[in-house]
């Protein structure tokens, strides 16, 4: 079974040619890396399954139902959760605040009801919070920082308190651009823990994009490489990195003499 | 010192209304990020559709004040999707530019409707000033700085707490993150709209209630533009202290240098107030300056 697929994508801005025809799926469980040179149109990919960009041609099917002309939101509310290349925190909001906002998609209460009807609107806050706290804020190791205000954070914090973010939400798939740029050794191992934990105990398939090749050769299943808004490889880490024309893309070709 | 406190309690009276009325004016730039030079015109709209009911079909106080209510909504939700929605992505410039446009289209409006001439307005409230033991205040002011504080309260606990107020909040922050999280932004600009329409309404219905009506009421609107940029273009609490602090300084300068100079420093003490603040702290007391974390 297919959980997300993502057939014939075309996408041009004006006359530019941002990708074309680029087909792959998405089987649940996985850790689905996209790879590629800067520029290659990665981001694209992430951008046109969220929903913030829209396709000319092709198709995005999530959870077998067709995607291609939802709005962001609603995709959100099924279940696709989106951590950002340039760190997308609700800045002078505190963590928790921040992390708490994921869930914002699945609250039941509305503003009228969480004016006026104090029982139903508190229980489903506590609620709330004993997941948060439980079962992301402990796990993720930020605890101590759960009350400051994000921006005061160092960066591979704040990259963790955005995938707090996205796991509240509770998600099925969890688009992740660039997960550990610019973090430290460290730092990376710690995520790329992270990852394997949310893919093994959460049930959450995770799409990422990363530059760090030690990294996607240790914890992907399967790795699809884009060059100019083509797909180019496609297969398990180890097919991908002996793949001619991966090798071409990354390294460039032998000149003949 | 008579005449300094009966200037202080008077200029926060003022001063209250002029928070409510950039309330109005920080909601929508808070969600939007567009600077609506029409605020001015929904206080005079406001004004204008809250004489009608009460002067001209009679309706009661208490209803005239949700119908008053209900209506800026509708404006300010017609002006989001007819004409807002459809400058998303433009230049600042342009959405500047629709929004001055607006202003004066409402200003024509009114005056077709309502013709342009000035109307007194029918006392809202008892007519016995209001004794605070040291001074007194007119009952027009004490009772639009009692309506004003209580609607800022309210706006001020729905944007803290109810779900629509964090949404709102969330999308102030990042519209992108918003979207991800599965905030309809969209829609969130529509309710900022109709929130700030709102105030600013309820802002002109004081206004009206104070000085008559007519369709350059909207000129008082402008005075929000030192508030806001002392208080800081998006904060709420920014436009509260803004408020009082322009309302105070107003009225002390027009009090102590009016006589010295032949009139007219109470009307150009805020913009100076205005000019010094860009000069000196650009972003306001409370607004957002963006720093970047390298």
């Amino acid at each position: 079974m297919t959980l997300l697929a993502v057939d014939n994508l075309t996408l041009a801005f004006g006359g530019l040619n941002v990708l074309s025809q680029v087909s792959f799926t998405v089987e649940p469980g996985q850790i689905f890396a996209i790879i590629g040179p800067n520029g290659a149109g990665k981001t694209s990919i992430l951008n046109c399954i969220g929903g913030f960009y829209r396709a000319q041609q092709g198709r995005i099917f999530f959870d077998d139902q067709d995607i291609t002309n939802i709005s962001p939101d609603r995709r959100a509310a099924m279940g696709l959760a989106r951590t950002f290349q340039n760190i997308a925190l609700f800045r002078g909001m505190t963590v928790l605040d921040n992390i708490k906002l994921g869930r914002h998609a699945h609250l039941k209460t509305g503003l009228l009801s969480s004016l006026l009807y104090w029982g139903a609107a508190q229980r489903e806050e506590m609620e709330l919070r004993r997941e948060v706290e439980e079962s992301i804020i402990d796990f993720l190791e930020i605890e101590h920082i759960r009350n400051q205000p994000v921006a005061s954070l160092a960066y591979g914090l704040q990259k963790r308190v955005e995938l707090a973010r996205a796991l509240a939400m509770r998600p099925k798939v969890l688009l992740m651009d660039e997960p550990v740029a610019g973090m430290n050794a460290e730092e990376t191992e710690d995520m790329a823990r992270f990852i394997l934990d949310i893919k093994e105990e959460r049930d959450v398939t995770i799409v990422m994009i990363e530059h760090d090749m030690n990294m996607i050769m240790d914890i992907s299943d399967q790795v699809v490489v884009v060059n100019f808004g083509q797909k180019i490889a496609e297969g398990n880490p180890r097919q991908v990195q002996s793949h001619p024309e991966v090798v071409k893309a990354y390294l460039g070709e032998k000149r003949e003499r | 010192m008579d005449i300094f406190l009966q200037l202080l309690v008077s200029g926060v009276a003022t001063g209250g209304v002029y928070a409510l009325i950039a309330l109005g004016f920080v909601l929508i730039y808070k969600a939007t990020h567009i600077i609506n030079f029409a605020t001015g015109e929904f206080m005079m709209i406001g004004a204008y559709l809250c004489y009608t009911f009460l002067a001209l079909s009679g309706i009661p106080i208490i209803p005239t004040f949700i119908l008053v209510m209900l209506c800026a909504a509708v404006l300010g939700f017609l002006v989001e999707r007819t004409i807002l929605r459809h400058m998303l992505g433009q230049p600042v410039i342009s959405i500047i530019m629709v929004t001055i446009g607006l202003s004066s289209i409402l200003v024509g409006l009114t005056e077709i409707i309502w013709s342009s001439q000035f109307e007194s307005f029918p006392p809202l409230f008892p007519r016995a000033p209001l004794d605070l033991g040291f001074v007194l205040v007119r009952s027009t002011l004490a009772y639009g700085f009692a309506i004003s504080m209580a609607a800022v309260a309210v706006f001020a606990l729905i944007f803290k707490y109810a779900k629509a107020g964090v949404a709102m909040r969330a999308t102030a922050g990042d519209q992108m993150a918003a979207f991800s999280m599965g905030i309809n932004v969209k829609t969130m600009f529509t309710f900022a709209w109709a929130l700030g329409a709102i105030a600013a309404a309820l802002g002109g219905v004081i206004v009206g209630n104070i000085g008559g009506i007519s369709p350059v009421l909207g000129a008082v609107g402008l005075k929000i533009f030192p508030v806001v940029i002392l208080g800081g273009l998006d904060s709420i609490g920014g436009a509260v202290v803004g408020g009082f602090i322009i309302g105070v300084l107003e009225n002390l300068a027009g009090g102590y240098l009016d006589p010295h100079f032949g009139g007219g420093v109470k009307e150009v003490a805020p913009f100076v107030i205005m000019v010094l603040i860009l000069l000196v702290k650009p972003h306001g007391l409370f607004g957002k300056e963006d720093i970047e974390r390298l």
